[in-house]
């Protein structure tokens, strides 16, 4: 982590002095290509969705939008009625963009905020407190990193169902609810290397745990909690196997599951290109904006889980 | 992965209130905070017993079982186990996946570790590293539909590239040659950027010292990498392998979205069919069967690696 923070550049960079350095002037290159080869596409994506579905076809290496026109965002929202979308290229049908939306809104943000705070709960006892049995107990919670999802999920699947809790935003939730042995896998690290002695302090004053937990060290473990928020965020929206079994109905359905129903809606074979690239960026629109703003914490917290 | 219990041993030393004499304080003793600890560990407690261990137990008990959701599930003994083993579907749909784990892996792999090299000798800036993160905080789904676009056989840009340069177009999804490398090929672009930052990690990690030793004994470039960074590099490496390809075995996003198993069985990779059988035709024994399978791939797999790789000892030390 720290390495990555502050990577130490200066002295051996002069970018403008001495000689010509070929090879140095290759590796910029490549290195610029795959910068290119990852953002372009999404480039490429807005300049679609800026386009006609008509006009894609004859200026399909156009590099500026074909025929500018805001027809697919319209559609996506569902501003556009059913004759105009079908005059351009869309199929006509409704999608619940909005409900999507709000949907994947509150799938995410209720996962993130439980699974956060409890596998915090839990990390505190498993790097503040003594007790018999603690590393076992914590590595039983490390070993279901290493059961596929999939294979819980079919039984999961049949447990909410016989809860009765297909299709709705319950039954999507809670298999996420309590924890993920990741984030306490986490946080357990940051509270492992945490000074001991405000701590200490509050306990001859009689603080209880809960309280010590609660006004010491979650506030004092507000940068890695919120990184781990944000994280945990992005990939529950961007989640799809348990969203697909479980949240199919449009009251349930997350934004990822509904692309994947926009692209199958396509009339007579030709996709609404314009109307799906204006979804796809629509839906990633959120995690664009938690990456414009928090881009640095997350670049940064790239290295945590394997190297230190 | 030995970096998960390397801090058990310093075990908190948690200052306990000077409690009264005898039995209470031996007590207090032999338990240390249990009491206090049960009600912090809780609702994580009830998440894994309820959704990992439970289902767990469950999947494996339904593979022994013809079990359709309408009913109950009858117990067949191995039955599932053998029809497995002669069903070319599954037999198909291990190749498949085998395929695309290989490319996805080698592919991803060489492209992350040039790019962190690369990163390290020329630019460590953040922005760059955020660029090349940018798709991997994409959904696989959008990863999916965008390259579904660009690739796609009339009007992508790709094919329009290819036609420039006096090649033939491909289909990209829809020969069955090209469709699983298609798959690896969207999913490395998703992953390259974040498999190199973690290399890079590691690379930042080699002490200064070593490389200076290495060139004052006149070692070259090349053979510096093979025989001090490439070494060095051994524990994030199959770290990083380790991650990738149970990460590859599990691919279903993708392929859901684009080719859904097509054209004919070329991208019916392992969860994808698991997914048709168990949801589609409503058979959950087999398809548990199938998850039972693939769960032990992903077993042998990573123990392989971890013992031949010997991923838990860096040469640092």
């Amino acid at each position: 982590m720290s390495t990555l923070a502050s990577p130490k550049t200066g002295a051996r960079r002069r970018p403008f002095s001495g000689p010509f350095n070929w090879r140095r002037a290759i590796a910029l290159t490549l290195l610029a290509l795959a910068v290119a080869v990852s953002i372009l596409p999404f480039y490429w994506v807005l300049r679609t969705a800026l386009s006609t579905n008509g006009s894609l076809a004859a200026n399909s290496a156009n590099l500026l939008p074909a025929d500018f026109n805001l027809g697919a965002f319209k559609r996506v929202f569902g501003l556009q009625s059913a004759s105009e979308a079908i005059a351009e290229g869309g199929s006509g049908a409704s999608i619940n963009f909005w409900q999507y939306l709000w949907n994947s809104l509150l799938f995410s943000g209720i996962t993130t905020a439980c699974a956060v705070f409890f596998s915090s709960m839990a990390a505190y006892a498993f790097s503040r407190l003594r007790w018999k049995g603690r590393d076992a107990v914590f590595s039983l919670f490390l070993a279901t990193m290493l059961v596929p999802p999939i294979f819980t999920a079919l039984p999961n699947f049949l447990l909410i169902k016989n809860l009765g809790l297909l299709n709705s935003m319950l039954g999507l939730v809670l298999p996420y609810l309590f924890m993920t042995p990741f984030a306490i896998f986490f946080m357990r690290q940051f509270f492992l290397n945490m000074s001991r002695e405000v701590e200490e302090a509050a306990m001859l004053d009689g603080a209880k745990h809960w309280r010590i937990f609660f006004q010491i060290v979650m506030p004092n473990a507000a940068a890695p909690i919120a990184t781990l928020a944000l994280l945990t965020f992005m990939g529950q929206w961007n989640e799809y196997f348990w969203p697909l079994l479980v949240g199919t109905s449009e009251e349930s359905r997350v934004l990822t599951v509904g692309l994947g129903v926009f692209k199958s809606q396509s009339p007579q074979g030709a996709p609404d290109w314009s109307g799906l690239m204006a979804a796809t960026l629509v839906s990633a629109t959120p995690v664009l904006i938690l990456f414009a703003i928090f881009g640095k914490r997350i670049v940064n917290s790239i290295g945590f889980n394997g190297t230190k | 992965m030995t970096t998960l219990t390397k801090h058990s041993g310093q075990a908190a030393r948690s200052p306990r209130p000077k409690a009264g004499k005898g039995e209470k304080q031996s007590l207090a003793r032999r338990f240390g905070d249990l009491k206090i600890a049960l009600f912090f560990i809780a609702p994580a407690m009830i998440g894994l017993i309820l959704f990992y261990l439970v289902p767990t137990i469950r999947g494996i008990y339904l593979s022994f079982t013809e079990y359709s959701i309408l009913g109950d599930p009858e117990w067949i003994g191995a039955r599932n186990y053998e029809r497995i083993a002669k069903d070319p579907l599954f037999w198909n749909a291990l190749g498949v996946t085998s395929e695309y784990v290989v490319i996805n892996i080698v592919l991803q792999t060489a492209l992350a570790l040039g790019l962190a090299l690369l990163m390290q000798r020329v630019a460590k800036s953040t922005l760059v590293r955020g660029a090349l993160l940018m798709p991997y905080l994409m959904a696989n789904v959008i990863a999916a539909l965008l390259w579904f676009w660009m690739l796609d056989y009339q009007i992508g840009i790709i094919n329009q590239i290819i036609e420039w340069t006096g090649l033939p177009r491909v289909a990209f999804f829809g020969s069955e040659q090209w469709a699983i490398p298609t798959q690896a090929l969207i999913n490395t672009w998703r992953h390259m950027g974040y498999t190199a930052l973690l290399i890079f990690a590691g690379l930042q990690a080699i002490p200064h010292s070593v490389y200076e030793a290495a060139s004052i004994d006149g070692s070259k470039a090349a053979s510096t990498f093979w025989r001090i960074t490439l070494p060095l590099l051994r524990p994030v490496l199959v770290l990083v392998l380790v991650v990738t390809v149970i990460g590859s075995f599990q691919v279903f996003d993708t392929v859901a979205v684009t080719t859904a198993g097509g054209p004919v069985n070329a991208t019916r990779v392992l969860q994808f069919y698991i997914y048709q059988r168990a949801f589609n035709e409503q058979d959950f024994g087999y398809g548990s069967a199938l998850a039972v399978i693939l769960f032990l791939i992903l077993a042998i797999v990573a123990f392989i690696q971890m013992k031949f790789l010997r991923g838990n000892q860096s040469d640092l030390d």
